[in-house]
C-alpha cells in the first residue's frame, strides 16, 4: 500500500501541480466532442442512407442511391475504424488536397461517416417498424413520398430506435479512445502525458478507466429515462 | 369523372383485376361488395393509384391518372381517401393532422407563386403568407372537427381516440383537402360494433351534400339506403352492377344469388 501512495503522490503532483489538469480537460472536451458531432453527421447520414435503401425502386435513380447506400455500409461495416482512421487521414486527407484540416476535425468526420453506416442499419429498422399505413395516409392526401417520410414517417422511427441510438452513441464514446493514431488528442492522451511526466501510469490508466465507466454509466441512466418517458406517454394517451 | 378503361393488375404472377372498365359519374355514390379476395379493395386502391395498375387506363377529370409520368400526387388531392385502419398520423394532433396537407401544399403553391411574381409574370391571385394560410386552415379545420362534435379533442393525440373518433377524424381530414371523389376502403370493418353506427352516419351525411363515392364495404344496408349503384365483384371482374333496389330484389347471375343468400 505503501508503494500505491508513492505512485497516488507521483500522480496528483503530476495532474495538480503541473497542469494535468487542463490537459485532462481540453482531452475529455475532443473525447466528447469527437462523439456527440459524430453521432449528430451519423443520423443525418445515416437517415439519408436508410431512405436510400427504403425508397420504391422503380426508376433509375433511386436503384443508383440504394447502390450506393449498399457499398458504403459495406465499406464501414467491413473495415475496422482505426483502418478508416489511418486511410483518411493519411491517404485521402494528403490525396485530395486538404491538408488545412486537422486531426480533430478529421477524427470528427470519420468517426461521423463510419456511425452513419451503422445509423443508417437502425433507422431501416426503425422505418421499417413504422405502419405501412402511415406512408399511404399521407400518400392519400396528396402529399409527396419524401414529404410524408420527411414530417410522418422519420419522427415516429427515431421514436422507436432511440435506444439504439443510445447504444450507437456508447460505442462511439468508447472507439474515440484510438484517435491519437492520427494524433487527436483525447483523453487517453491527456493521462499518458501525465503519466510520462514521471513514468508512473497505474493510477492515470486507473482513473482514465473510470472516467469512461462514469460517462457511460450517465449515457446509459439517460437512455433509460427517455425510454421510460416514452413509454410514459404511449400509456397515458391509450388510456 | 373517374372513367377506367381495361384495369388489369397483378401482384407478381397472381392477377388480382382481370379487365375492369366502368365509369364512374359525378354525384354517383357506387358501392362495391364481394367476397374477399375478389379484388374489391385492390380496385379501389387503383382508382387513386395506390397500387399502381399494371396495365389499362384511369381517367380522372380527362387526365390519365395511370400514366408513369403524370404527377400523382396533384391528382390525389382531389381524390379523399378512407382507410380500414384510419391511417391517422400518429405524430401528430387532431387538428394536425387535418391541417398539415392542405397548408403544406398551399405553402408550396405560394412560393411558386412568389418565384414567378420575382421573375416578372403578373399575378392575379392574392399571395398569403404561411401564417395566413395556417390561420385559415385552423379555422377551416375547427369548422369541420365541429362539425363531427370533436372540438374538444383538437390537441389530442389519435391514441388517446375510440375506433369511430379516429374514422370520423380521417373522414374529415380527407375533406380539408375538398376532395371532388371520397374513396372508402372498408370504413367500418375495423370498428367496435357499436360504432359503426357514428361513421355510417356522417357518411350518409356526405351522400346527402353530393359527394361523389366509391364505397367497399360489407355493409348491405348501407348499400341499399344510399347506393345510387352497387357493384358484386368476385375473383377480379365485375359480375354485376345495378340499382340497389334490383340488385338486391332480383340478382342474375348465380354466384350473386349465392353470395346474397349467405350474407343477408
Amino acid at each position: 500500500m505503501g508503494n500505491f501512495q508513492v505512485k497516488w503522490e507521483a500522480f496528483s503532483r503530476a495532474f495538480f501541480d503541473n497542469g494535468g489538469y487542463k490537459e485532462v480537460l481540453s482531452g475529455l472536451q475532443n473525447t466528447v466532442l469527437i462523439a456527440v458531432i459524430g453521432l449528430a453527421i451519423g443520423i443525418v447520414l445515416g437517415t439519408l442512407l436508410a431512405i436510400a435503401e427504403v425508397m420504391p425502386q422503380y426508376k433509375t435513380l433511386p436503384k443508383i442511391l440504394n447502390k450506393i447506400s449498399h457499398t458504403y455500409v459495406a465499406f464501414f461495416r467491413g473495415t475496422p475504424i482505426v483502418v478508416q482512421l489511418l486511410v483518411g487521414y493519411f491517404v485521402l486527407r494528403p490525396l485530395l488536397g486538404l491538408q488545412t484540416i486537422n486531426a480533430l476535425t478529421s477524427c470528427i468526420i470519420i468517426f461521423g461517416m463510419n456511425s452513419g453506416a451503422y445509423v443508417s442499419e437502425i433507422m431501416r429498422g426503425g422505418i421499417n417498424s413504422v405502419d405501412p399505413g402511415q406512408m399511404e395516409g399521407g400518400r392519400s392526401v396528396g402529399l409527396s413520398y419524401s414529404t410524408t417520410m420527411l414530417k410522418i414517417v422519420i419522427p415516429q422511427a427515431i421514436k422507436n430506435i432511440l435506444p439504439s441510438l443510445g447504444n450507437e452513441f456508447i460505442a462511439l464514446i468508447k472507439d474515440t479512445s484510438i484517435v491519437s493514431f492520427v494524433g487527436a488528442k483525447d483523453l487517453y492522451v491527456a493521462f499518458k502525458y501525465i503519466g510520462t511526466n514521471n513514468y508512473e501510469f497505474m493510477v492515470p490508466y486507473l482513473i482514465m478507466a473510470l472516467i469512461y465507466i462514469v460517462m457511460v454509466l450517465m449515457i446509459t441512466a439517460l437512455i433509460k429515462l427517455t425510454e421510460r418517458r416514452l413509454k410514459k406517454s404511449d400509456r397515458s394517451s391509450e388510456s | 369523372m373517374i372513367e377506367v378503361v381495361n384495369l388489369k393488375k397483378s401482384f407478381n404472377s397472381v392477377e388480382v383485376l382481370k379487365d375492369i372498365s366502368t365509369t364512374i359519374n359525378e354525384g354517383e355514390k357506387v358501392v362495391i361488395i364481394g367476397p374477399s379476395g375478389s379484388g374489391k379493395s385492390t380496385f379501389l386502391r387503383c382508382l387513386n393509384c395506390m397500387e399502381d395498375p399494371t396495365d389499362g387506363k384511369i381517367i380522372f377529370d380527362g387526365v390519365d391518372i395511370a400514366d408513369m409520368n403524370v404527377d400523382i400526387n396533384v391528382h390525389r388531392q382531389k381524390m379523399g381517401m378512407v382507410f380500414q385502419h384510419f391511417n391517422l398520423f400518429n405524430n401528430k394532433t387532431v387538428l394536425e393532422n387535418i391541417m398539415l396537407a392542405p397548408v403544406h401544399i398551399q405553402c408550396q403553391k405560394m412560393k411558386k407563386l412568389k418565384k414567378q411574381k420575382l421573375l416578372g409574370k403578373d399575378i392575379n391571385e392574392d399571395i398569403l403568407t404561411k401564417k395566413q394560410i395556417i390561420e385559415k386552415e385552423k379555422k377551416r379545420a375547427m369548422e369541420l372537427l365541429e362539425r363531427i362534435d370533436l372540438q374538444d379533442k383538437a390537441d389530442a393525440y389519435p391514441a388517446s381516440l375510440s375506433g369511430g373518433q379516429k374514422q370520423r377524424v380521417a373522414i374529415v381530414r380527407s375533406l380539408a383537402m375538398n376532395p371532388e371523389v371520397m374513396l372508402f376502403d372498408e370504413p367500418t370493418s375495423a370498428l367496435d360494433p357499436e360504432m359503426v353506427g357514428e361513421v355510417l352516419e356522417l357518411m350518409k351525411e356526405l351522400a346527402k351534400d353530393g359527394m361523389t363515392m366509391v364505397v367497399v364495404t360489407h355493409e348491405m344496408g348501407f348499400a341499399r339506403e344510399v347506393g345510387s349503384r352497387v357493384i358484386f365483384m368476385d375473383e377480379g371482374k365485375i359480375v354485376e352492377e345495378n340499382t340497389p333496389d334490383e340488385f338486391f330484389a332480383n340478382p342474375k347471375s348465380d354466384r350473386l344469388k349465392d353470395f346474397l343468400s349467405k350474407v343477408l
